[in-house]
């Protein structure tokens, strides 16, 4: 396990140096100089060259690329331009809420997609898988900010259920709780949406193999069959496509948090696209990077822990 | 008339599908025929007017056409849509297809880019691209293709690894024709109908990320009526006017989800092996 651990480990960094060029070729593209655009076009040739060299704009692009890689790896992702703190402590302080959301978001996904998933595979081409597949289209075609703008009229404008808009800081745990519900469910459909179609083409897949008959021939009572041969089985694509869908999740936790008024990353970032603060996005760029690096890589180890034949493969 | 019949019956959820996205089609072209109102017209005395006889779907807060608006906007939505993924399409498909068909240490390279600017989640390289280049139009074509050029080269370039050792391929070579005769001409028109599937399917996202820039503000510049747009207004007026946030949220689900539908049901009929399977 530990060499399995260390492999993917290693194959992770040629991913990661990749995006982080991605990120410095995306943010040099854009035309016109960041000091003027920070500056505004009054600004002294003096004023321009200052903050050039403040950030580090007056280098060779070379120097600027291999600082960028060295800082960036160090974990130094640089300052607001807006507030000129540290961007890791700006982002610091709210990443708890992106990923508490994120990650009640992908349980629900998965209490409410694999069943489902499976119970449609079960039932193919019945009543229950067309209405199933029917729900699962719908769910993923909504974008979330639609979805969440329709929980908050239903559940807080009709039924007074949640609180509208909750700014006031969440005092206790279940405060907190409360304003995580319709977030957390409006992205969780999504997910669950995600997650219902992979599990049945995956079980699908799976029920016409030969071990499904010969365990139902030596007689495993079939519910175990379901859950404990075929699923176990199944959970293979089911994985590698929520690693892939953690990526949307967290991007469309940028709306959800918009629309329900929450801080985290999606404010932030949104606050420095109001801003205009360029080293902001690019160290926003970067963490996001990170954060998709180290899914995969969860990703491949989940592989590890639920199917032992990874590890040697 | 009889296949058509037919067909309703035998491809219920592809029917649906088809006749979601017409009927946004169908708004769209003739919006400046069938709008009551003028979209941008501002009235003042009746803003915030709820749905009525006069306003079917209610007036806004400058006192403009809710339904007038969605008609206009489906505009902005099917252009982004088909304009980004076209692109798409054509720079994408190109890369994917070169790349599969030169192969070797070029092919590894592209392929790792690709891989890149997949693993990156789309809504936000779009966000941040945009931002960076300034919110209109073309900038947001221009990001939502960048999003969706690396599906497409990887679903291009998979047949051609195995179409280029095909024996008339080899023919081709025999005769003379050059790689990039071949490569259009011959090898093409094997891809197209995957990548064509692939393009409904992504029309749909298309439709959603335009929305979504939209809604954040990164949209085409007010007062032109975007669905996205108009759900940030409904948003901001959540607590005055709710049916401002909710008529463009269903506009939009009708076109997403018909093209979805559409695009699921062109997958099957390509592909029998996943017939009714995802």
């Amino acid at each position: 396990m530990i060499y399995y651990i260390l492999r993917r480990l290693l194959a992770a960094i040629p991913t990661l140096l990749a995006v982080l060029t991605l990120v410095f070729v995306l943010v040099r593209i854009v035309p016109g100089d960041p000091a003027i655009a920070i500056l505004g076009d009054q600004a002294t040739p003096a004023a321009v060259a200052a903050l050039d060299h403040k950030l580090g704009l007056d280098k060779p692009m070379w120097q600027q690329y291999v600082d960028f890689l060295g800082n960036s790896l160090s974990g130094d992702f640089g300052q607001s331009m807006i507030t000129g703190r540290p961007i890791i402590s700006e982002v610091g302080a709210v990443i708890a809420y992106t990923a508490n959301l994120t990650l009640a978001a992908l349980l629900i996904g998965c209490i409410i997609g694999i069943p489902l998933g499976v119970w449609a595979a079960l039932n193919r081409n019945r009543t229950i898988d067309y209405a199933a597949r029917l729900v699962s289209l719908i769910g993923l075609s909504f974008p979330v900010f639609v979805s969440g703008i329709y929980m908050l009229l239903l559940f807080a404008l009709h039924w007074h259920l949640f609180p509208v808009i909750g700014s006031a800081p969440a005092a206790t745990v279940l405060d907190q709780l409360n304003r995580l519900v319709l977030p957390a469910a409006t992205l969780g459909i999504v997910m669950s949406a995600y997650i219902t179609r992979v599990t049945r083409s995956a079980m699908l897949a799976v029920l016409g193999e030969d071990y499904i008959r010969t365990a139902r021939a030596k007689g495993v009572p079939w519910r175990r069959v379901v859950w404990h041969h075929a699923l176990r089985n199944a959970a293979m694509p089911v994985v590698t496509v929520v690693g892939l869908y953690i990526g949307i999740l967290i991007g469309n936790s940028v709306l959800t948090e918009i629309v329900f008024n929450r801080p985290g990353l999606g404010s932030i970032i949104v606050a420095a696209l109001n801003n205009r603060d360029y080293t902001m996005l690019q160290g926003l760029m970067v963490i996001y990077c990170f954060l998709i690096v180290v899914v995969n890589l969860l990703t491949d180890l989940t592989y590890g822990l639920i199917d032992p034949r990874v590890q040697h493969g | 008339m009889k296949r058509a019949r037919r067909f309703i019956r035998t491809h219920p959820a592809t029917s649906l599908g088809i006749l979601l996205c017409a009927l946004v089609v169908a708004g769209a072209v003739l919006a400046p025929w069938i709008a009551p109102y003028d979209p941008n017209d501002q009235n003042i005395v009746d803003r915030f007017q709820p749905p009525s006889g006069d306003y079917w779907l209610g007036t806004d807060s400058y006192g403009r056409d809710v339904l007038s608006r969605i008609l206009w906007g489906a505009q902005i939505s099917l252009l982004v849509a088909v304009t980004s993924i076209a692109a798409a399409i054509v720079i994408g498909g190109t890369i994917g297809m070169v790349s599969g068909y030169v192969g070797g240490r070029v092919d590894l390279l592209i392929m790792q880019v690709m891989d890149v600017l997949l693993s990156f989640p789309s809504l936000i390289l779009g966000l941040i691209v945009v931002a960076l280049l300034g919110p209109d139009l073309v900038n947001m074509v221009f990001a939502i293709a960048l999003t969706a050029i690396a599906p497409f080269a990887r679903i291009a370039r998979a047949p051609v690894l195995s179409l280029k050792e095909q024996t008339f391929v080899e023919a081709g070579r025999a005769l003379g024709f050059s790689h990039t005769r071949i490569l259009f001409v011959h090898v093409l028109p094997n891809i197209m109908s995957e990548v064509l599937v692939m393009g409904s399917l992504w029309m749909a996202t298309a439709v959603r990320t335009e929305a979504s820039l939209s809604f954040i503000g990164l949209g085409v510049k007010p007062p032109t009526a975007t669905w996205g747009s108009m759900m940030r207004e409904g948003f901001e007026n959540i607590l005055d006017a709710p049916w401002l946030a909710f008529w463009p949220g269903i506009a939009i689900l009708i076109l997403v989800l018909g093209l979805n539908m559409v695009g699921d049901g062109l997958r099957d009929a390509t592909d029998p092996r996943l017939r009714g399977e995802t």
